[in-house]
């Protein structure tokens, strides 16, 4: 006898208004067992963790304000957000993307050990902080806005792309990659040496380079409806560790 | 990945997800307003509290004695609350004393009795002294001499209710839905060095300075024996109390603005100094010195208030979150953006301020988002 299953490709809505946390993020991995494609989350205020432990292609819609560690964990779902999101977004996101139609908080893509984020404005203290790679995992952040302090704090792999697209002249950022040590920063405009980490080199791009940068801004415009011609066609930086292991000489003797 | 759920937490000791929850409202043109929208918002970041401390400061509470000082009294017994009441009688005059109104709410245990009196200086104090001094130094013998007896609300026309619980509860214990103010401060703790008690929950008062407070003041020390020169005594057992004292020495009697305060409270780190213009570095460099005992050291987001003003200030980098949000004269200060959004879905504009940078609103000038914070500003629909 043969089974047949059939798959939701209906968009499931959920109105998330006074659900709890621990409610929504067990409904919301209960339809992703079930086969569910496309869910969407209205009224959400703050409820933590949302995508964390899903593991599956689910698109996963929020309009609202996420709380803290939205995508947390992450494998595998598309969370658009309408609205903000909090700190620790993509909290040691393994794959995926989130899309963030606004700004996030502080410690955005901590961790992340691959997947993608997108954020459309700027973006809170630490963005990118301790993110790593390994073999292909490679996490990618790209970021329309500026950045607050400790850009990149402690990077250890992955590509962070800093845009500035709602403001002229240098970001103010200081710190930006302070103890990097892997992954790389492309970062449109210019930016002072006194606002770097020590660790940190700075480079015109290659050819490799911009070609991954290219491929990140086309998805970046799309997401958000940017012109990306328009994007690249102003200068960029490249900031890069001076070292992969800064520390290695203290434990060789 | 493995399935999470099924290995999730065999040693049912699921990790502490708190922090503690600060909230602010202000209607800059002056207007009262319930405290229901504000009792919601620090309710939605429950979680960051552990239900060991909740409070709130309001402005604008006691119209009908606007002119005197209204002290907020715990007592511990009977005997502490007689002795204070001979006390406040011989250093004041009495113009009325009732208990605060409270009902019973379940998660309340084992509350003090709060008392609250509406104070004249009157002519026993030295004809030389300011008024406001006279009342610290009266709140400063409560407060070390009477060991059942704790003053923690003293401005005029404001009022702070607090105690042990989570914010929510608090807020219905003290029936805090049925007043109104144009200024709320909220705050949800989760103790970390210190005692979870009465009258370490937070906002911390002196006169109608209220301090709320996320973070850890690791300079505490150094703070409280520079304050105690002043004379002010630290007795509620938690660093937050400190600051509470260094801006009414700042503000109140250095009549320094918050801009030169939030320099001192979270100076520019020494990197930064040297790259200002020359005046600008001896400012800093002055303050650093006159005033570098009251630099708060630590991670940290404040809500400071007093009458007239509501202000944000976070550490110089920022270990602690703080968002902000403006619609029409309201203005809101958050650890978190969705208790804002909760009550004001539709803001004019929302915000992260720049690490100590402070936030400010005003009765005197109208509402604006400060030009520096304008690329930080994200309109969402």
């Amino acid at each position: 006898m043969k089974v047949t299953e059939t798959i939701p490709e209906e968009t499931i809505k959920i109105d998330a208004s006074g659900i709890y946390y621990r409610e929504l993020n067990a409904r919301l991995r209960e339809l992703a067992q079930n086969g569910a494609r496309k869910i969407e989350l209205h009224n959400v205020y703050g409820q933590r963790y949302i995508g964390t432990n899903l593991n599956r292609p689910v698109e996963v819609t929020i309009f609202g304000t996420p709380g803290n560690d939205l995508g947390a964990f992450m494998e595998g779902p598309r969370i658009t957000v309408y609205g903000n999101a909090q700190d620790g977004c993509g909290n040691t996101m393994n794959d995926g993307e989130i899309i963030i139609h606004g700004h996030a908080g502080d410690v955005i893509g901590l961790s992340a050990r691959g997947g993608k984020i997108f954020v459309r404005d700027s973006v809170g203290y630490r963005a990118g902080i301790h993110m790593k790679e390994y073999q292909d995992k490679k996490p990618i952040l790209v970021i329309g806005g500026t950045a607050q302090d400790f850009l990149g704090e402690y990077m250890a792999g992955g590509t962070l792309v800093l845009l500035g697209l709602n403001r002229e002249g240098h970001h103010k950022a200081k710190f930006v990659g302070t103890g990097m040590h892997g992954g790389v920063i492309y970062l449109r405009g210019n930016i002072e040496s006194y606002q770097l980490g020590k660790e940190v080199g700075v480079a015109e791009l290659g050819e490799a380079d911009r070609e991954l940068l290219a491929r990140l801004v086309g998805e970046f415009a799309a997401h958000f409806g940017y012109n990306a011609d328009e994007i690249l066609k102003h200068k960029f930086i490249k900031l890069f560790p001076l070292s992969l292991r800064p520390y290695g000489r203290i434990y060789a003797h | 990945m493995k399935e999470l759920e099924r290995i999730q937490n065999p040693y049912n000791d699921d990790k502490a997800i708190d922090a503690c929850s600060i909230f602010g409202a202000m209607d800059t043109s002056g207007k009262r307003f319930s405290g229901k929208g504000v009792i919601r918002a620090i309710a939605n970041m429950h979680d960051r509290g552990n239900g060991l401390g909740g409070g709130f400061a309001i402005y604008g509470l006691y119209p009908e004695y606007a002119d005197l000082y209204a002290f907020h009294i715990m007592y511990l017994s009977q005997k502490g609350k007689e002795d204070v009441e001979a006390f406040l009688k011989e250093k004041f005059r009495l113009t009325h004393a009732e208990e605060v109104p409270t009902q019973p709410t379940p998660k309340i245990t084992n509350p003090p009795l709060v008392w609250r009196y509406f104070l004249e200086v009157g002519p026993q104090k030295p004809e030389e002294e300011a008024d406001d001094d006279y009342v610290v130094e009266r709140v400063m013998e409560i407060n070390t001499k009477f060991p059942d007896a704790f003053v923690f609300s003293s401005g005029k026309d404001m009022g702070v209710f607090k105690g042990v619980g989570y914010p929510e509860e608090i807020a219905e214990y003290f029936c805090l839905e049925q007043y109104e103010g144009y200024l709320w401060t909220a705050h949800g703790r989760f103790p970390t060095n210190t005692p979870g008690w009465w009258g370490g929950a937070h906002p911390f008062c002196i006169l109608d300075w209220t301090v709320v407070h996320n973070g850890e003041i690791s300079s505490y020390g150094i703070n409280r024996r520079y304050l105690e020169q002043f004379g002010y005594h630290c007795t509620m057992q938690t660093d937050t109390e400190v600051v509470a004292y260094a801006v009414d020495l700042l503000m109140r009697k250095h009549n320094l603005p918050i801009e030169i305060v939030a320099k001192i409270l979270a100076s520019p780190l020494w990197s930064d100094i040297q790259r200002l213009p020359q005046r600008e570095q001896t400012l800093m460099r002055t303050l650093r010195q006159v005033y570098g005992s009251l630099l708060l050291n630590g991670p940290f987001t404040v809500i400071i208030a007093h009458h007239g003003e509501m202000i944000g200030l976070t550490d110089r980098i920022r270990l602690r979150p703080l968002t902000v949000g403006a619609k029409g004269s309201m203005l809101y200060l958050s650890s978190e953006e969705s208790a804002i959004r909760l009550i004001c879905p539709d803001l004019d504009e929302a915000w992260i301020p720049a690490g100590g940078e402070p936030v400010v609103g005003s009765l005197k000038a109208p509402l604006k988002t400060p030009v520096a914070a304008k690329e930080m500003v994200s309109h969402v629909d």
